[in-house]
């Protein structure tokens, strides 16, 4: 009879185990994110709600007041932050210390799938086999970090961070980084919407994530003649929600044709410029945000 | 994963890592006693598998470069994503006209993350000049068979 194998934890460690690998990745986020104040993740349990032009204008609103901003479209398989902020097609200038991200006019620092890819084109995955699904959350949750650690985001007062819709991302960013400083909730007034992003929130209490804030997004349209706003929806999502998880309900944005001609045209920072009164919910939003700390809110 | 020598009841060590390019792996683990070497072999799902981790088997050979998993995972990236910076990415090694016009021909989604691969390389090696031989003698040491 052969004597009896050591076991795995009878054996010392190694600096090659994919453990110590995984744990220097961590490191090389914790050291990238030493210089930013805060990190904020804008989150919705449905698609189509508006959240990335929600993130974008409240990135050139915060930018505009002062504040050295970050925003990281996570939304990899649906990025629209350059669009939205009017950043063309550009290469990204590689140093050893890691990728210069793209900077509007206004000084929003952007990173975004977008810029790695044809104009048009998807982002597909080198596959060296079948059944790639089994890994494609994995190699999307390497990407966000890589967006985190491998990006020259310098001094920074706020990062944001637009997630895809669904819940399992903001719980892979906060596994990334936990001193989050918080998450704001899109939503927009329909009951679907209330419905999907109920479910998001309660699985970011139920993970301890840090929800902040809600913004109803669409909550009526405005005219532009008489700045009368009328309802689009029957629901009213935004005060549920708020209501429910006892959460902030943060600003209701209204449909604004000048807001979405800004975003089609990538000219949300000249936008922000003209007075107007979803200019000032979204300057409101963006002065809640800036008082967003890993440790708590600032009083106001 | 480790690998245990049971005769000699000693941990093996990490040797060398080899990526033929058919999406399959090889490292090769040592036994510090008897010197008896095994390879573990994995199949291109195992190997996709490890990779989506941004890890590697047997741990890093070169420092890892930026956006390294992306570079190496998306096959839809723009070929003028990423332009050098003015300041070279690497310290002094030299460059032949026959590497540089070689390294020309790597897409340049993934250009900057090969050449500082190299340059790593030959910093380790004590290599001031990087040559198209050095080139494939790093790529044949450093498994980037499919670089």
């Amino acid at each position: 009879m052969s004597p009896k194998i050591r076991t795995y934890f009878d054996l010392p460690e190694s600096d090659s185990t994919l453990p110590d690998q995984i744990a220097a990745q961590d490191r090389r986020v914790a050291a990238r994110l030493e210089d930013v104040g805060a990190v904020v993740a804008i989150m919705s349990g449905k698609g189509g709600v508006g959240k990335s032009l929600v993130t974008a204008s409240l990135a050139a609103s915060l930018a505009r007041s002062g504040k050295r901003v970050g925003l990281i479209d996570a939304d990899l398989n649906g990025p629209s932050a350059t669009g939205l902020l009017g950043i063309p097609p550009r290469s990204l200038v590689e140093s050893g210390e890691g990728i210069e991200p793209a900077v509007t006019p206004g000084g929003v620092r952007v990173m975004s799938m977008a810029l790695l890819l044809e104009p048009d084109t998807g982002l597909a995955w080198r596959d060296s086999a079948d059944a790639g699904f089994v890994w494609r959350g994995a190699q999307e949750r390497g990407a966000l970090r890589e967006f985190i650690s491998d990006v020259c985001w310098g001094e920074l007062d706020v990062l944001l961070v637009d997630l895809p819709p669904g819940s399992q991302r903001v719980a892979e960013l906060h596994g990334l980084v936990p001193n989050l400083a918080g998450s704001l909730a899109v939503t927009i007034p329909s009951g679907a919407s209330r419905d999907a992003v109920a479910r998001s929130l309660d699985l970011a209490r139920a993970r301890d994530l840090p929800v902040r804030g809600l913004v109803e997004n669409l909550a009526g349209a405005r005219c532009d003649a008489c700045d009368r706003v009328s309802p689009l929806y029957d629901g009213e999502a935004g005060r549920e929600l708020a209501d429910q998880f006892d959460v902030p309900l943060l600003a209701q944005i209204p449909f604004d044709r000048t807001l979405a001609r800004a975003g089609d045209a990538g000219a949300l920072e000249p936008w922000l410029e003209s007075g107007g009164s979803v200019q000032d919910q979204i300057r409101a939003l963006a002065e809640t945000v800036s008082g967003w700390t890993p440790a708590g809110p600032e009083e106001a | 994963m480790k690998f245990l020598c049971v005769e000699c009841d000693r941990q093996m060590t990490f040797e060398e890592r080899e990526v033929p390019g058919d999406g399959t792996l090889a490292a090769v683990f040592r036994c510090p006693k008897c010197e008896r070497s095994m390879a573990m072999l994995t199949n291109p799902m195992e190997t996709q598998l490890v990779s989506s981790l941004g890890v590697k088997v047997g741990g890093e050979t070169v420092p890892g470069t930026s956006f390294e998993g992306i570079r190496t995972g998306v096959s839809s990236g723009r070929d003028e994503a990423f332009v050098e910076a003015a300041t070279p990415i690497q310290g002094p090694v030299r460059w032949t006209v026959d590497a540089v016009e070689r390294l020309s021909h790597v897409p340049s989604f993934v250009r900057g993350m090969v050449k500082k691969i190299y340059n790593e390389y030959a910093k380790e090696h004590g290599i001031g000049e990087i040559t198209p031989a050095i080139m494939d003698r790093a790529r044949s040491d450093l498994g980037l068979e499919d670089m």
